[in-house]
């Protein structure tokens, strides 16, 4: 396992899958640090994005944007995104601004990786 | 919690920061795009653009978010077109509903990229710019609350924009302003050096005085820590501090020998009549006038034109008179050669309370102490005396002593209350 924290953003891969944890507040300058940390992964040949959200107590606007803009990303590169271990509140936030539509929900960090190995088949979402 | 109450919490945020976000008049570019984050984020919109009006008929683009690197950097708005828009009483189009002239004649290219509604910017009866904003994430329409957020958001970063270009033309005419000034300036400084030049031109054997008196003014000046405004006063009070020699017989200015004394009543009406000259003029710098008037004072009350004493005589007249006679003593004229340095010296000291005013001596023997040692960062003084002039081994130690027992004089006074 691959461990970095460039940047301030924790990550480590699994296979060709990034984990991205995203800090307690997820705001423009956090938010960013996450987007520039995702591309970088992505871009060095990772297949499937999971932001950890275990550490996270708010997202704001600018984090729901760039939210948006990094599923798009992985969109564009043909990689899957799970949030993992999001609070209630925010479930209820992304649920209700439908970003729940383009994502899988996972409980934990292992569960997502799980989900991501049976996206050929049946995912499992929360 | 109801999904209502959170989606109105999250709104509220959002507004709250957007309006932090347009009031910093730092970053232009980062506060539109952050601006434009806060909008998309607030109702989960996918992808959208800020465009700014540049001029009367093209609007460029100042932030993008989700579009592709290929998404137009400018549009073009015709002045129907702009009518049409400020026209329109509730500024939010949809692009598959709205029949206005700009939207048609983009529709294509707006809907192969993904944006869904065109919102123009508008304030004070001005087209601003416009937000183009993809569909939501959820895939819903727009609801008529979205609409109003949307509305509100956009006036918002309307009157950003609006602000920032007014702050941007009042800094740009104040930059315009300050360099007119200092091209003024420049200007008055020239004409002042040439009229110096003109001055010198009529003494045969003091050609260059004027200059090097507004050097040597300029040196002290600095020594004794003016500011630069003043700095640059004095040097002009230098230039033009013999103006008043224009309206002298030149026969007596040239003269080879001592002068009798009709002649010297005659010569000795030039810092008067330099007044004269002087006073009318607005000159950008304080007190040019009186610095020409009195810089033939003493601090013994012994000189003219109106025999002032001391504290009487302005500082900066004391400083010209120093430079002036220094120059005159240092300077070869028709009936000496010009002394030496150590001469000079004890001319100052012995004259230094009498004649000059010692802080104004203290700091120009200062000057030419740093000069010798090599401490000043130019060697202005010595360029203008001549090569070897100060050469002398015991000139240092000399201008040292002179300094000592000045500052000791000073100091002793100040005690003395």
């Amino acid at each position: 396992m691959d461990i970095s924290t460039g940047a301030t953003v924790k990550s480590h891969c699994v296979g060709t899958t990034a984990i991205v944890y995203a800090s307690d507040y997820l705001n423009k300058l956090t938010g960013e640090k996450i987007e520039r940390e995702c591309r970088r992964q992505l871009d060095s040949g990772c297949r499937a994005l999971v932001i950890d959200f275990s550490d996270t107590q708010l997202v704001n606007s600018i984090g729901i944007s760039i939210l948006l803009g990094i599923i798009d990303i992985a969109e564009k590169s043909g990689a899957q995104v799970v949030f993992s271990d999001v609070n209630n509140q925010t479930i209820q936030l992304f649920d209700m601004l439908g970003l729940t539509r383009h994502v899988a929900l996972a409980r934990n960090e292992q569960e997502a990786l799980s989900t991501l190995s049976g996206f050929n088949s049946t995912p499992t979402v929360h | 919690m109801e999904p209502s109450t959170h989606k109105l919490i999250h709104t509220f945020g959002a507004l709250a920061d957007l309006g932090q976000e347009v009031a910093n008049t730092g970053d232009f570019t980062e506060m539109v795009r952050t601006s434009l984050h806060l909008l998309l984020g607030t109702l989960a919109l996918r992808r959208g653009a800020v465009a700014e009006c540049n001029d009367q008929r093209t609007l460029g683009c100042v932030a993008l978010w989700g579009l592709d690197d290929g998404f137009l950097q400018e549009f073009s708005v015709s002045e129907q077109e702009q009518s049409e828009l400020l026209s329109i009483e509730t500024p939010a189009l949809l692009i598959k509903e709205s029949n206005a002239s700009f939207l048609q004649r983009y529709h294509e290219f707006l809907t192969t990229e993904g944006i869904e509604l065109v919102v123009p910017m508008i304030v004070r009866q001005e087209l601003t710019g416009f937000v183009l904003l993809g569909g939501k994430a959820s895939g819903e329409e727009f609801s008529a609350d979205d609409f109003e957020t949307i509305r509100a958001m956009v006036r918002h970063i309307g009157v950003g924009i609006h602000t920032h270009r007014l702050i941007e033309q009042v800094a740009q005419r104040a930059e315009e302003n300050r360099r007119l000034y200092e091209e003024l300036r420049a200007i008055y400084r020239d004409t002042v050096r040439a009229f110096a030049a003109a001055i010198d031109i009529k003494d045969k054997y003091t050609q260059g005085h004027s200059e090097r008196v507004g050097r040597y003014s300029e040196i002290i000046a600095q020594e004794m820590g003016w500011s630069e405004d003043e700095v640059e006063g004095i040097q002009i009070a230098g230039y033009l501090h013999d103006v008043g020699k224009l309206v002298v017989d030149r026969n007596i200015i040239n003269a080879p020998y001592h002068i009798d004394a009709k002649s010297s009543n005659e010569l000795n009406r030039h810092p008067v009549a330099g007044y004269e000259i002087l006073a009318p003029i607005n000159h950008p710098y304080a007190d040019i006038p009186l610095m020409a008037k009195y810089h033939h004072e003493r601090l013994d009350g012994r000189g003219y034109p109106d025999g002032l004493t001391d504290e009487q005589i302005p500082l900066g007249a004391k400083i010209v008179s120093l430079a002036d006679a220094f120059d005159a003593m240092t300077t070869d004229r028709p009936y000496r050669r010009r002394r030496s340095f150590e001469d000079v010296i004890r001319d100052l000291r012995q004259n230094s309370g009498t004649q000059f005013e010692p802080k104004v001596v203290v700091a120009f023997a200062r000057a030419i102490l740093q000069e010798i040692s090599g401490n000043a960062k130019e060697r202005r003084i010595m360029k203008m005396l001549g090569k070897g002039y100060l050469d002398g081994e015991r000139v240092p130690l000399l201008l040292a002593d002179l300094i000592a027992e000045l500052d000791g004089k000073l100091q002793s006074t100040a005690a003395n209350g």
